[in-house]
């Protein structure tokens, strides 16, 4: 099928110059359209969101393996059933199998980088590979990390947060993100800790001990 | 890898939501949210690499028939049947393309395929209520299925939901992930719904599709347009403090 130049993408929302201002014909700022609003993922995503294999971010049985597990807890310290968590990391080496990564995509054998778990035994567990130290921007690297989603009934956007290793100490005392965060109280929230068949971390969407959340 | 050079790498950023149209968290009308809705401010998290990659989902996510959800089990779908279509763009109107739509919804008489849905309806043995495509080169994304019903779900006294489809989106990158539902014009349930009326007035009418009778299907399917805006990239290119490395 070959691509028709002038078939432009439909302006639902045209950029409105403001009241008074006299139209030139020519746009006064860049083309911005609304942002279509985010909106609960309700009790039934289990019907849209499930795929026998989104746990996997690494593929079963992949040298240097293992699970992160926790709970999502809410305000009460009540185990939430109906949340999806979903993760997004670097490989082993730092690199991401994403176009979208200016250093190229990167591929790194049975890496997905991209895993969604549900909550609904209480319990979400996502198989994956050690995320390498990438580049902090600021001439440093940033620890091993996994950035995070959260969806559940009851919200209605998804929260951002992120995983950090505990047994990685000398990495995270360097990390720009965690040296950001006003304390110790708040760094340990984002903390996974060695656990049986890897690693474990719990979040906790509110309460004393509330997770930190980022706005991305 | 390549690209990465001395003179450092300016990575695209996603512009950040307007506060005044996006969504909050949390909602007071919408009761689930009392104790699940963070409390604290959230921290400022400038994108960096792990921010502005995303993963690659497309065709491969997709079995045959995914598209069409009047048709499951060997046999046809009771209800409306109406014909669900629009384009994914991000905000500086740029066509999302390669993009994985996760779709999900309430059977015609109000009932999800969920074992915690008890609301006294009929299941319907062919509809599951799931359904997937990918955008096109276009951004552009279509799917045939059942109108869904409105069901009541005990947020307050006689509370029920607008007639919605879920939609689960990725963009190409981490910022422009959306979970969000898609309404049908002039539905008279919004006035006392909670979930349609968290999201600030002014943005209200982007949740809801439109009737379009040019693609309506004569003798078939009435055709309803919905497109979906993702964040979109800054204008101008972020650059690192001592524009030496990449961020
Ligand atoms: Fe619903």
């Amino acid at each position: 099928m070959s691509v028709n130049p002038l078939d432009v993408p439909d302006v639902t929302e045209p950029y409105q110059p403001r009241s008074g201002q006299r139209g030139t014909g020519w746009l006064t700022g860049p083309l911005q359209l609304g942002l279509t609003p985010s909106a609960t993922v309700g009790p039934y995503l289990a019907i849209g969101l499930t795929w026998p294999d989104g746990t996997w971010a690494a593929e079963e049985g992949a040298e240097g393996g293992f699970w992160i597990r926790g709970r999502v807890f809410d305000g009460a310290g009540e185990v939430v059933p109906d949340a999806m968590v979903e993760t997004w990391q670097a490989d082993p080496e730092g690199g991401f199998p994403s176009p979208e990564d200016p250093r190229g995509a990167s591929s790194y054998p049975g890496f997905r980088g991209y895993a969604r778990a549900q909550t609904s035994t209480g319990e979400f567990g996502i198989f994956t590979l050690k995320p390498g130290r990438v580049p902090d921007g600021h001439g440093g690297l940033q620890s091993p990390h996994v950035d995070v989603s959260v969806f559940a009934r009851g919200l209605l956007d998804r929260v951002v947060t992120r995983i950090y290793f505990a047994d990685e100490a000398e990495a995270n005392a360097e990390d720009v993100v965690l040296r950001s965060l006003p304390d110790d109280a708040a760094r340990q929230t984002l903390l996974a800790t060695p656990g049986e068949d890897g690693y474990t971390l719990d979040i906790r969407l509110q309460g004393e001990r509330e997770t930190v959340f980022f706005a991305v | 890898m390549t690209g990465t050079t001395s003179s450092g790498l300016h990575l695209p950023g996603y512009q950040r939501e307007d506060p005044a149209t996006r969504t909050p968290i949390g909602s007071a009308g919408y009761r689930s949210t009392a104790l699940r809705a963070p409390l604290r401010t959230p921290v400022d998290l400038p994108q960096r690499l792990t921010e502005i990659t995303g993963p690659v989902l497309g065709e491969d996510r997709i079995r045959p028939g995914d598209a069409d959800l009047t048709l499951r089990n060997g046999g046809e779908a009771v209800g409306q049947r109406i014909l669900v279509y629009g384009r994914v763009l991000d905000s500086s109107g740029r066509p999302v393309p390669d993009a994985l739509v996760e779709v999900w919804q309430a059977n015609a008489s109000g009932r999800y395929r969920h074992v915690v849905d008890t609301f006294p309806a009929p299941l319907d043995p062919h509809f599951d209520g799931l359904g997937r495509v990918v955008t096109d080169s276009l951004g552009r994304y279509e799917f045939m299925t059942i109108k869904p019903g409105a069901y009541p779900w005990g947020n307050h006294h006689n509370a029920w939901r607008p007639a919605h489809i879920h939609f689960s989106l990725f963009g190409r990158a981490f910022p422009q992930r959306l979970v969000t539902q898609m309404y049908f014009p002039d539905d008279p349930l919004f006035g006392q719904d909670p979930i349609f009326n968290a999201i600030p007035a002014a943005a209200r009418h982007r949740a809801i599709s439109r009737y379009d009778l040019e693609r309506t299907q004569d003798n078939w399917a009435l055709a309803f347009e919905w497109n979906i805006v993702l964040r979109g990239r800054d204008q101008t290119p972020f650059e690192t403090e001592d524009d030496g490395d990449v961020a």
